[in-house]
């Protein structure tokens, strides 16, 4: 046997489902049409994935453009390193947000987007603010940039753990007062109440189908791994395609999808394969590393690890906590909507979700990828992980990346913690069936 | 007889540990790592396994001739590798002046290196001839490479030649030693070691007895960063988290927290009565703060590794270090010897910046249970312990603090435990001493 039968074989890079494809074309048109946009005239709007209010943006003919989206793709196309030098050339420090040095870097380069193509200005900067205090920094740079207005949209955060009813009315009435009649201004059209109506309608049914996909993972195998892969699923819903007809024939194909791997007894799709052989099932928490996506499921996929549910997948929006968009109170659930999403709620609510999915999903541990540049998700993880670990028993792992800067991904040390946390899994489950501690 | 065998490839040394079947320590072996893991490996192995015939024949010679006589043996052993190992270098040094000096000087250069090598070899002699000698390194590189400085600076000024000629030539051929394949093993050189005692009859007949016994590694098991480059199955390779958290376990059972600080890691494990790791950090994204930090310190003050430590201890007030950055540390050592602050406050105060960052690591882990037990490389420097000593006691109050002079070894321990199917409370017992 030779020293190098331990490498392990180069990655399977793109999980081969169908429904990815799908995507892929409706992400390609969307951006066609972005591209477009100074041309047919199709207002853009840029706004954020937490709090978003896409069906509201669509109901008005305008574009929804989600700038972390397009970071996150950069970070995932290998391009995110030269788009940060670029930023930190124009004097943003090396702890800022790398997203926004991502994208600001991205606009410095010749604002070419994910799909190769040329992203439009924005013609209103929607800033629906839902616990990331850096989104307002963000959009107050791209407030310069573009020289173009921008509306704030204010979601109180959700300190006791619930949406007090005059916070959702204060949201509701920013909404009339503030976004509608800024989007009338930029669009020239009036609120089509009707039209938004159909589009929240749309929402709910394609809600339906991904909290199934989701829930799939409760089953053994597992046939989704419900963070690495989860985060494709949640792709449409969170960026443009919430409320389209296009986003609900997504997710109906998704969910098919899903249920024949369910009959056929198999697992997700992995860089290590289809990963049937399903050793630990994990529950993650924060956001992926981007730029080193596939060896980082790798090193998962290699040890037999599938994740079993994930609170990233819930930025934006909580739907497994039974939250659908509801057409009877348009701008009532809109704020539901914003109130509930991951990034506002507290750390109790955090570590309770945790828990709760340790225990609902029947995980073997739980694992928090805490993320350099990220303060709004890092803030409190290691009391969350303390709290997580007291109340479910089962002990947690800490591993430590970035969002999209290649920098902060340490492969050797990453992989280090990750394999001693599976074997540390791997000696309790002996000593337990031993009977214990000898 | 069966060997159980841990190899821990660290980035700085690698260790291996043999145990026997009863979980017992039968040898020990440590190397450093170079830039060639395999050839590291098979170093510690082949030096484990010279100490696990040591082992075997411990008894048989102190029955028949005493302790000293075994001690004697086994430095006479060492003197044997490390003359072995010179006279190669030298071989090579010597090529290197052909290639590499102007042939004006090569006459000059060749008679200077031939004093040189002749004052290495008579510290090495003189070192076995004392009577109780100090501690001293376990490697060729370290041993000969200070002794080859030490008399490279008494013999150069006075030639005319340029002392940088010879640290070059040092430099360039230690490598090359160090990445060959040189027989190091037991049956290589313990018959010249007897013969430098004078071939006594009753240890001549110990040693055959040892060496009848066929000692075989029957399972290998691989820790530390290298591990991948280990040629084993994925079975034989553990984290090395979980090998140390074993072996501390080992060394000391009633360890519930381990604080390891090796050479570009920190590890801050909590176990549980079995040993078994329950929760555990590491430094994030860099180094600082590691094993690797002293040793850059040490460059930069132009002394030893092990010297750091005890010039620390003479610290009468510690000067305070902010950055556990190794490369702006250096920058604060400079501009504090600048300002005139002593050596050994700075020092301490760089030994506190390790230990504070430790702690850090440790609150994150859990904190600190009683017993805590302290490993790696710089588990051996006094004042790394004071400072931990100090910030416990501040931090936690009292807690059993346990450091086996063997601490080096507990990544390899574990691993050895591993190969052995040993994973329970109270075997692999190894020697172990409390602070």
């Amino acid at each position: 046997m030779t020293p190098h039968e331990n490498v392990p074989p180069a990655p399977d890079r793109a999980p081969k489902d169908r429904s990815m494809q799908l995507q892929k074309d409706m992400i390609a048109e969307h951006f066609r049409r972005l591209e477009q946009a100074p041309e047919t005239h199709e207002p853009v709007v840029y706004t954020f994935v937490p709090g978003n209010l896409t069906e509201l943006v669509r109901s008005f003919g305008a574009l929804p453009l989600l700038p972390e989206i397009n970071a996150l793709q950069s970070g995932m196309r290998g391009m995110s390193r030269k788009y940060i030098a670029e930023a930190e050339k124009a004097g943003h420090s090396e702890d800022v947000c790398t997203y926004v040095k991502c994208d600001i870097g991205m606009i410095k380069s010749g604002n070419i987007g994910p799909t190769g193509t040329r992203l439009p200005k924005p013609d209103l900067l929607l800033l629906s603010y839902t616990g990331c205090y850096t989104f307002m920094k963000w959009f107050e740079l791209l407030r310069e940039e573009y020289d173009c207005p921008a509306v704030f949209l204010h979601v109180p955060y959700q300190s006791d753990g619930r949406l007090a009813p005059e916070h959702r009315q204060y949201i509701v009435d920013q909404i009339r007062d503030k976004v509608i009649p800024a989007l009338e201004q930029v669009t020239g059209r009036p609120y089509d109440e009707e039209k938004l109506r159909e589009l929240l309608g749309h929402s709910r049914d394609a809600e339906d189908d991904l909290v199934a996909v989701f829930e799939s993972a409760k089953r053994r195998p597992s046939p989704i791994d419900a963070y690495f892969g989860a985060v494709y699923y949640v792709g449409p819903i969170f960026s443009a395609f919430r409320g389209t007809p296009e986003g609900v024939a997504y997710y109906r194909a998704l969910r098919a999808e899903v249920e024949a791997r369910i009959a056929a007894g198999a697992g997700p799709i992995t860089p290590s394969g289809q990963l049937d052989d399903q050793k630990y099932r994990l529950v993650v928490e924060g956001p992926p590393n981007w730029t080193s996506f596939h060896e980082f499921w790798q090193m998962f996929s290699d040890e037999g690890a599938v994740c079993v549910a994930s609170t990233y997948t819930k930025v934006g929006g909580t739907y497994d906590f039974g939250f659908r968009h509801d057409p009877s109170d348009p701008l009532g659930t809109l704020a539901d909507y914003c109130g509930g999403c991951y990034t506002n709620l507290s750390l109790p609510q955090r570590i309770d979700m945790l828990a709760d999915y340790v225990r609902e999903y029947a995980a073997d541990g739980f694992l928090i990828n805490s993320v350099k540049s990220c303060n709004s998700f890092s803030a409190g993880q290691l009391l969350i992980l303390r709290e997580v670990e007291k109340r479910t028993g089962i002990p947690g792992a800490f591993v430590e990346s970035d969002l999209v800067d290649p920098r902060y991904f340490s492969a050797a040390n990453i992989k280090n913690r990750l394999e001693s946390y599976i074997q540390m899994l791997a000696a309790r489950r002996i000593g337990s069936s031993a009977g214990g501690a000898a | 007889m069966n060997g159980f065998v841990g190899i821990d490839l660290g980035s700085t040394t690698t260790k291996a540990v043999v145990l026997a079947e009863d979980g017992s320590i039968l040898g020990k072996g440590i190397t450093n790592s170079r830039s060639n893991y395999d050839l590291a490996a098979e170093v510690a192995r082949t030096e484990a396994f010279v100490t696990a015939r040591f082992g075997l024949l411990r008894r048989e010679v102190e029955r028949v001739a005493g302790a000293p006589v075994l001690d004697r043996l086994m430095r006479a052993f060492r003197v044997q590798q490390n003359l072995v190992q010179m006279r190669r270098l030298q071989a090579l040094v010597d090529e290197e002046v052909d290639r590499g000096v102007m042939p004006g000087l090569q006459s000059p250069t060749r008679a200077t290196l031939e004093a040189i090598f002749q004052r290495v070899e008579a510290e090495e002699e003189a070192w076995f001839a004392e009577e109780d000698p100090p501690r001293r390194s376990d490697f060729f590189r370290d041993v000969v490479g200070s002794a080859y400085t030490r008399a490279a600076e008494a013999l150069v000024p006075d030639t005319g030649l340029s002392f940088d000629l010879f640290l070059g030539l040092w430099d360039k051929c230690i490598i090359r030693v160090e990445n060959e394949p040189i027989g190091l093993g037991f049956a290589d050189h313990i018959h010249t070691a007897i013969a430098r005692l004078g071939s006594p009859p009753a240890v001549i007949e110990g040693v055959q007895r040892a060496l009848a016994v066929e000692l075989v590694a029957a399972t290998t098991v691989g820790t530390g960063y290298g591990r991948a480059r280990l040629p084993f199955p994925k079975e034989q390779i553990r984290s090395e988290i979980l090998c140390h958290g074993l072996g501390a376990h080992a060394m000391f059972p009633n360890t519930r927290t381990v604080l390891d600080i090796g050479g570009q890691d920190t590890k801050a494990i909590q176990v549980d009565a079995a040993g078994i790791v329950t929760s555990f950090q590491m430094n994030d994204r860099c180094a600082a703060g590691c094993g690797r930090y002293l040793g850059y310190i040490a460059d930069e003050m132009n002394i030893g590794l092990h010297e750091l430590g005890p010039i620390a201890m003479k610290s009468t007030r510690s000067v305070k270090i902010n950055s556990t950055c190794t490369v702006f540390a250096g920058a604060e050592l400079r501009e504090r010897l600048s300002l005139g602050e002593r050596r050994e406050d700075i020092l301490a105060g760089l030994h506190r910046a390790v230990i504070l960052r430790a702690m850090s690591l440790l609150a994150r882990s859990g904190g600190i249970e009683d017993e805590f037990t302290f490993t790696g490389g710089v588990a051996n420097n006094p004042a790394a312990v004071a400072a931990l000593t100090r910030l416990v006691e501040e931090n936690y109050g009292h807690r059993t603090l346990n450091i086996s002079p063997s601490s080096i070894y507990t990544g390899a321990l574990g691993a050895a435990m591993f190969a052995a199917g040993i994973t329970h409370a109270g075997s692999g017992r190894a020697e172990g001493a409390t602070s």
